[in-house]
Formats: C-alpha cells, sequence, structure tokens
C-alpha cells in the first residue's frame, strides 16, 4: 500500500500534490497494492482531481487549523499510515513535505529519501530511489533499509496525465486530541504574484538580473512573461537590491525550481545562481557580455543588448501564438 | 538561554565534484571545505547576534564527522562560537545524524537547536525535522527571521505563496535560510581565540542507518549552446516549439 501526502492551495489541488498521487500510483503498479490519497477539506471538484491522478483510495480529513503546524499534520499522517497499511508514503520535498517527512521518518523510524527525481527501482527487498545531490551537479542511488519508506518527491519531476480513474472517498477523523499544537500563528503574508503560477510549481519562468539596470526596466521582461504564460523570477542581486521581491530570487539560497524553459536575461551565471536553476529542461541566455559563464550552461544563447531582443522576443511568441491559434 | 548550532562540511560551492570507487564514494582528494554555508550564513550567525544581544548564554556548535572535519569546526569557533562538539563518526545518513544530535542536546540541555536549511552537498532539508521528531520538540522549518524573548521565540517561515510569523515556547528547532543574518569573515582576534576554545570529541551513541547511497552519478550538464544572432528570434521561437518542445 501506498500513502500520498496532499494539499490545497488556493482552493486547487497543488500540482506537486498530483505529480505524488500520479507517482504513488507508479509505485503501486511495481509494488503491487493500491494508492491512498489523504486530504483535507476537500471539495468534490479536489477528490475527483485526485482519482484522475490515479489515486484508489482518498481519506478525506475535516480539521480547520491542520496547516498551522507541523506536529498536527505528522500526526494526522501517522493515522493514515496504520489506517491504510502503508509501506510507502509519499510526500512533495515541497515546503510542508521539507517539515512533515523527516519527522514522521524519525518517529516511523523509515528511511527517507527527499528530493527523488525518478520511480524507485524494486527487486525483492531492495528498494532504490535516485535523488539530486551536490546541487543538481550530480545525482545518488539511496538503498532504504527501513520495512517502511518514505519518498520527498521533488516538485517538476514527474509528468502528470490525468486518466479517467474514480476514487473511493471515505470520510477520515483521526482521533488528534492528544497530540497539541506548539505553535502560534501571529500573521500571515501573501506575496503578490498576481495570476502567475508559484515558481516551485511553474513550468515556464522569465528571470532578469543586473544587467537590466534598474527595477523601472522590468516592464518588458513582465511582457514577455506575459506573453509566454510565464511567472517572473530574478537573481539574488537584484532581490538584495530591493528592485524585486525576494520571493522571486532563484537560485541557491533563494528557490530553487525545474521548469521546462528558462529565459534568463541579464544574468552572468554565477555556480550559485545555476546551483537552483540547473534543473531546468531547457535555458535560454540572453546577455550581452559573450564571456558570460551562464552560456556555457545554456542550451540556447543570444548575445546581445536585452533592451533591444526582450521587445522583439515578446513580439516573435505573440506572433507564434497568434499563429498557432 | 543555551543555543546549538549543528554544522555540516561540506566541499566548496566552486568544487568540481568527482567520485571514486566505482562511483560509490566522494572523491575529497584536493577539495576544499567549508561549513556549510546555510549553517554558518544565518544558524551561527543569528545564534550569535543573539548572544551579543544577551538573549542567549552560550552557543555551541555540533558536527557530526571524523577528525578531517575540525578545521570546519575551528572556523565556526574563529567566527565567535564558545565552544564545540564533534561525534566522532561519518554519519553514515541524515536520521543517524539527527539521533546524534539529539541525544547530545537532550543531555546537556540546549533550549535552541538551530541548522541551516539544507546542506549543499546532499540537499536533503531533513536534519531538523528528524531532531525534533526525535525530542518530540516544535520545529520551525525554512525560518527567515527568528527573536527570541525569554522563553519563546518568534519566527518568520515561508508558506506556499507567502510568509507568516509564528510564536512558540522553548525547547525548539529551528532551520534556518537567508534573510536571518548577513555572513560574516572571520578576524584575526577570532581565529587566535578559536585555537584555544574547548572542542570536545564524543563517542557516538548506538543508532542504525535507515538508509545507504549505493552509487553516484555525474549531471553531464549542458554540452553545446545554440547561439543565435538578434535577427533570429523566429527562429529561437520556433526551436523551443519544434525542437525543445516547452512552448
Amino acid at each position: 500500500m501506498v500513502l500520498v501526502f496532499t494539499e490545497i492551495n488556493k482552493n486547487r489541488i497543488k500540482k506537486s500534490s498530483l505529480e505524488c498521487v500520479q507517482y504513488a500510483a507508479k509505485i503501486a503498479a511495481l509494488t503491487g497494492g493500491n494508492v491512498t490519497a489523504l486530504v483535507n477539506q476537500a471539495s468534490a471538484e479536489h477528490l475527483e482531481e485526485l482519482g484522475k491522478a490515479g489515486a484508489n483510495t482518498i481519506l478525506n480529513m475535516n480539521i480547520s487549523d491542520l496547516g498551522s503546524d507541523h506536529i498536527l499534520s505528522c500526526a494526522a499522517v501517522e493515522h493514515a499510515v496504520k489506517h491504510s497499511s502503508a509501506k510507502v508514503i509519499v510526500f512533495a520535498f515541497d515546503i510542508a513535505g521539507k517539515a512533515i517527512a523527516p519527522r514522521l521518518s524519525a518517529r516511523l523510524k523509515a528511511g527517507l529519501v527527499a528530493g527523488a527525481t525518478e520511480l524507485p527501482a524494486v527487486n525483492g527487498a531492495a528498494f532504490e530511489v535516485k535523488k539530486n545531490v551536490f546541487s543538481g551537479k550530480a545525482n545518488a542511488i539511496y538503498s532504504i533499509h527501513s520495512e517502511m519508506k518514505i519518498i520527498a518527491l521533488l516538485p517538476n519531476s514527474f509528468p502528470v496525465v490525468l486518466s479517467e480513474n474514480k476514487a473511493l472517498v471515505q470520510e477520515f477523523q483521526p482521533d488528534l486530541s492528544a497530540v497539541k499544537s506548539r505553535i502560534t500563528i501571529k500573521e500571515t503574508k501573501t506575496n503578490a504574484t498576481g495570476g502567475m503560477a508559484p515558481l516551485p510549481e511553474a513550468d515556464l519562468v522569465v528571470s532578469a538580473g543586473r544587467g537590466m539596470k534598474g527595477p523601472e526596466n522590468w516592464g518588458m521582461i513582465e511582457e514577455l512573461a506575459t506573453s509566454l504564460g510565464a511567472t517572473t523570477a530574478c537573481s539574488r542581486p537584484v532581490a538584495d537590491l530591493h528592485w524585486r521581491p525576494h520571493h522571486e530570487h532563484v537560485g541557491q539560497t533563494g528557490v530553487a525550481i525545474r521548469p521546462n524553459l528558462y529565459i534568463a536575461v541579464g544574468i552572468s551565471g554565477a555556480i550559485q545562481h545555476l546551483a537552483g536553476v540547473n534543473g531546468s529542461k531547457t535555458i535560454v541566455v540572453i546577455n550581452n557580455d559573450k564571456e558570460a559563464p551562464f552560456f556555457k550552461s545554456a542550451d540556447y544563447g543570444i548575445i546581445g543588448d536585452a533592451f533591444t531582443i526582450v521587445p522583439k522576443l515578446t513580439e516573435a511568441i505573440k506572433k507564434f501564438k497568434a499563429h498557432q491559434n | 538561554m543555551k543555543i546549538l548550532v549543528a554544522i555540516s562540511n561540506v566541499p566548496d560551492t566552486t568544487t568540481k565534484i568527482q567520485f571514486s570507487d566505482n562511483n560509490t564514494k566522494f572523491n575529497a582528494a584536493g577539495v576544499t571545505f567549508i561549513i556549510n554555508p546555510y549553517d554558518e550564513w544565518y544558524a551561527l550567525v543569528r545564534a550569535l547576534e543573539l548572544k551579543e544581544a544577551n538573549l542567549a548564554e552560550k552557543v555551541t556548535l555540533i558536527h557530526v564527522g571524523l577528525p578531517d572535519g575540525d578545521a570546519t569546526i575551528r572556523k565556526g569557533l574563529a567566527l565567535g562560537a564558545d565552544d564545540a562538539v564533534r561525534i566522532d563518526s561519518e554519519g553514515p545518513d541524515s536520521f543517524y545524524v539527527a539521533e546524534q544530535i539529539a541525544a547530545y542536546a537532550k543531555e546537556k540541555g540546549y533550549e535552541l537547536i538551530l541548522t541551516g536549511k539544507e546542506t549543499i552537498n546532499y540537499n536533503g532539508s531533513s536534519v531538523a525535522g528528524m531532531i525534533a521528531g526525535i525530542l518530540d520538540l516544535p520545529l520551525i522549518s525554512l525560518a527567515t527571521k527568528l527573536d527570541v524573548a525569554g522563553v519563546k521565540i518568534t519566527a518568520e517561515h515561508d508558506i506556499d505563496g507567502g510568509s507568516r510569523v509564528v510564536e512558540c515556547d522553548l525547547p525548539a528547532v529551528v532551520s534556518c535560510a537567508k534573510g536571518m543574518a548577513e555572513q560574516r569573515i572571520p578576524n584575526m582576534r577570532g581565529i587566535m581565540a578559536a585555537r584555544t576554545k574547548p572542542l570536545e570529541v564524543v563517542k557516538p551513541i548506538d543508532s542504525a542507518p535507515l538508509t545507504s547511497i549505493k552509487s553516484f552519478d555525474l549531471n553531464p550538464g549542458r554540452t553545446s549552446c545554440k547561439l543565435l544572432g538578434e535577427d533570429q528570434l523566429d527562429e529561437l521561437v520556433k526551436l523551443l516549439h519544434t525542437e525543445a518542445k516547452v512552448i
């Protein structure tokens, strides 16, 4: 049995959660057994979507303050593990997964592979999972020795193909009365992201650096992003200079992303920046310095002035999109 | 209030990664090791700031590793930590490491345990959460701000699409990310003082790792960049559609 922890954000099942359900379904096909998805306060549409992603059973909880403290979420998962007799538990390697999966690993003495990028190889008792190490420069194959196993899947590593599958839905009320939340929320702040996909989930990202010379020049970056339906991002110096908000900073100390397409404008490509974006499927670099190290890590490059190229690229994309429709 | 800062000994960010023994071991030959940047810049420096503001009595470094990590520990002492302990074990996996740190913190009564948000070698973001799980303590994960007031801590941490200001009682575990503090450079006085600061070496407690690494492989990276001219943007869009298949 495989159990998946899933989350709803902005009234949608998170994309990373759907990836985990699909990933779990593929594991269940390898190991035998079914997939149970755990979710809190899901609507009929959410439940349908989890089913289409591959869940056989859904445990739908109704706990109003579950998201306030990882201790509560972890306890709820433990109850679901018992209820479903799960031997493999899947999380997304995202904000919640990074907090809950290690806690669960310690409590159940279940080996954890944090940041898996591929399906496990299962052969008898051997259970091996590949993950990124050395900040994307290498991969390692981990063996999990414990009977119970936890995998935290790196977002954007596993494609989701929805089917017509329907899941059996059960109301699930784990008894958490003995578990005390110990974290009090004083304030919640929301990033202003417009309608863009959140960076860790975005398929298309347009990012810009100090080469843009000042925050007043970001209009053309936003227009390029809009033409593609992409999310905007920036390099560390740009966030540190407060040209752009901190939540847009991608790189080793900021958000690590792996979109299908990463367009970097006026970013030299320091190793710390690459560590956060080198998992992107395709990288396009636009820079006026032909010696910029980023060209060595790019698939496509244009040497030239961003202020001329970016508006022209936006036009080219608009033309392409109009032609497609 | 005593703070325990867990530090990891990692290859410098710019290291060219290589493996040995038929790709089963990291090849450390000629590699410069440093304190894991998140442990140093954010966890350790914030701990030192709290001590300087008289909000903590003592800052202790803990490292699970072999004697070749002592130079890295001394660098942490040079930055201003009061003392250090090294648990004498290779630290085969994150659960094993977390068990060692948890046992030491409990025995010695540390009320605040800080780690970086992840290590730059294994990128697991796991040790802080495991320590919290072992000791049944609250965890503030990926914190970007941290303040102490008596027996309470206030912290800010990222959530999906925003951030949250939270409060909890000590003892607690906090994993530290960018925003919490600024990198410091050790001065000569700190470097001299570090030589005589206590570095205790402790035998590990009994524990069994739950995972092991079977093999490594290098990501090939990108081998050639297709360069296009400023007047070939339609061509670029076409390539992104037909060749890269990303739009």
